[in-house]
């Protein structure tokens, strides 16, 4: 089988519209999260990370008139345009595969027009796929918080088998009163910024937030700091559609997967690490259960909240420029470990020569991926 | 190398009516969903106080993953963890993503509920069906506009040639409002049952899919 390289990426947060600037805010210390009043979303005051909608038209009104399309459409165009910038020409042919990734795409709309045509996934994935002039139908992957690892594990087998030769992958998801309200009927959601993996967790961020992965077959697109994206699987807990498994057993099986087919052992991991009790305590378990206890683990969920559709893209582009540069963010929110299984959560800004980054997720659904970046 | 598979079993759920293989095994008459469901759930003797707690979609790929799997002795041929679910539909959980707006809509009438909110995705369906067959292994929800045949098989394909999986559960499984709509294929090496209805290509799943 052949290599899957990444040749560009974008994020676009709070803290930034290229993942350099989101890197740079997040060693400044910084995040995105904030208390936020707002009525149309929720009826009290609530902590979530949330990008001003005058910085995103000032951003996107550019090239385009903002008023003719919708926040999502807004977020995916402008991480897209990002990260094929310089390449574009180049990808549009029928060797390349464009998937996004999303939980919800335009749920905002929801509420004025429950028929709107912009609601089917499909019509949205459309849209950016001739917004960019790009040519094949677009695959759309919708499959919880862990929809972003899957699309890339997707875009990945279907590279390295030979089906396309290039992926363009996009995952996007927006914060709404829908998904605020739903998670707030679950009592998952934190009183204050999120605390991945600390004793005093209790409860996630919402986060909104695009990012975009290009992938190819072709080493010569790339530069001379090399990412092969791969191995990586999914599993099914089979036990609980809302909670995690207590023996983590899925997660672990996706993890022991990647040991086995990897060549390279682990050096980081990025964790889904969403700050509720139960996520938390389960990646611990299927960590440690793996043998990776010792191996430094973060998650970013303190900085920009919880993408869901996004979360895999935004976190595995930086998990991969922590590969290129060298350097391991700290889990902020986090202060003392309050898991069971003791595993090695980066609590401060490390500068350490890492090979390799598996980044992991789990979803409702009883769902949980787990795939491999590495250097050569 | 690509692995020879066989499409083991079909069944198909559409206009109140219940194919499997090439036999209507029930037919309903009647307006809604809700009502078919019920029907189905009685008619077979199902035993699940879970289904009672799902949503339609829920519903839809648990009955037809009910009878696909029946006595295909798949789970007791298979591991858990060597059987995959990959399914797509058009509208996402958009069916359910209403009620939940509904009930959020009204300022001084706000009640969302976490029963309901936890079906707004629409892979939680591959969730109820791996937790009543304890199927452990690959999973993934794609949305498409129509059935998209090429994607199912490219993706499924894939998954056997990299020995990820021995057999799998994958198709269609739609429901907006009262339209609804599931074909769900088994699908198996080739050699590994006695019972293939063709070989496992886009143009067989595309036929079996357009038959009535």
């Amino acid at each position: 089988m052949r290599n899957v390289y990444l040749v560009a990426d974008n994020i676009i947060t709070p803290l930034g519209f290229t993942t350099g600037e989101n890197a740079r805010s997040m060693i400044d210390g910084k995040t995105g999260i904030r208390l936020i009043t707002d009525e149309t979303l929720a009826p009290e005051p609530f902590y979530a990370s949330i990008i001003s909608n005058r910085v995103l038209d000032e951003r996107f009104s550019d090239e385009n008139d903002p008023s003719k399309f919708t926040r999502f459409e807004k977020l995916a165009i402008l991480s897209l345009r990002n990260a094929l910038s310089g390449i574009d020409d180049y990808l549009k042919n029928q060797r390349t595969l464009f998937i996004l990734s999303t939980t919800k795409g335009n749920i905002d709309l929801l509420r004025e027009n429950p028929v709107d045509d912009r609601l089917f996934l499909w019509n949205t994935a459309r849209l950016l796929k001739d917004y960019f002039g790009l040519v094949n139908k677009p695959v759309i992957v919708s499959d919880a918080c862990i929809s972003g690892v899957q699309a890339i594990i997707t875009a990945v087998r279907f590279i390295e088998s030979g089906l396309y030769d290039h992926a363009i992958i996009n995952g996007t998801d927006i914060i709404s009163e829908f998904v605020l309200s739903g998670f707030n009927s679950f009592k998952s959601l934190s009183n204050g910024p999120c605390r991945p993996f600390d004793k005093t967790r209790d409860g996630l961020s919402l986060g909104e937030g695009s990012g975009t992965i290009i992938l190819t077959s072709d080493s010569t697109l790339c530069g001379n700091n090399k990412i092969v994206v791969g191995p990586g699987f999914s599993t099914n807990d089979a036990n609980h559609i809302s909670g995690p498994s207590r023996t983590g057993e899925g997660l672990f099986l996706a993890i022991s997967r990647v040991l086995k087919h990897s060549v390279r052992p682990v050096d980081y991991i990025s964790a889904h690490g969403t700050a509720t009790l139960y996520n938390d305590e389960m990646e611990s378990v299927a960590i440690t259960r793996a043998g990776l206890q010792d191996v430094p683990v973060n998650s970013f969920k303190g900085y920009w909240g919880h993408t869901l559709g996004a979360a895999g893209i935004i976190e595995s582009v930086m998990g991969v420029h922590s590969l290129k540069n060298n350097i391991l963010f700290r889990t902020a929110g986090f202060k003392e470990p309050g898991v069971t299984n003791p595993i090695n959560v980066i609590d401060k800004v490390l500068g350490k020569d890492i090979g390799s980054c598996l980044k992991i997720a789990s979803g409702f659904g009883g769902c949980n991926a787990a795939a491999l970046f590495y250097r050569i | 190398m690509r692995q020879a598979c066989t499409i083991s079993k079909v069944c198909i759920i559409r206009g109140n009516k219940i194919i499997l293989g090439d036999k209507v095994i029930l037919e309903y008459d009647g307006p809604d969903f809700a009502g078919f469901a019920t029907h189905c759930y009685r008619h077979f003797q199902i035993n699940y106080t879970k289904f009672h707690k799902m949503d339609n979609l829920g519903k839809l790929g648990f009955l037809a993953a009910e009878l696909l799997i029946g006595d295909s002795g798949l789970t007791t041929r298979y591991k858990g963890e060597e059987t995959g679910v990959i399914l797509m539909n058009s509208s996402s959980s958009l069916d359910t993503d209403r009620n939940h707006q509904r009930s959020i809509s009204m300022r001084g009438n706000y009640f969302p509920s976490p029963a309901v909110f936890v079906y707004t995705l629409p892979n939680v369906v591959i969730g109820e069906i791996c937790i009543r067959h304890r199927i452990t292994g690959e999973g993934n929800f794609l949305v498409s506009e129509n059935f998209n045949p090429l994607l199912l098989y490219n993706y499924v394909s894939t998954l056997f040639d990299r020995g990820c999986i021995e057999s799998c559960i994958t198709g269609w499984v739609e429901i907006n409002g009262n339209n609804f709509e599931s074909v769900l294929f088994l699908i198996e090496k080739s050699g590994s049952t006695e019972t293939g209805i063709a070989n496992f290509e886009p143009s067989a799943l595309q036929k079996i899919y357009n038959s009535k």
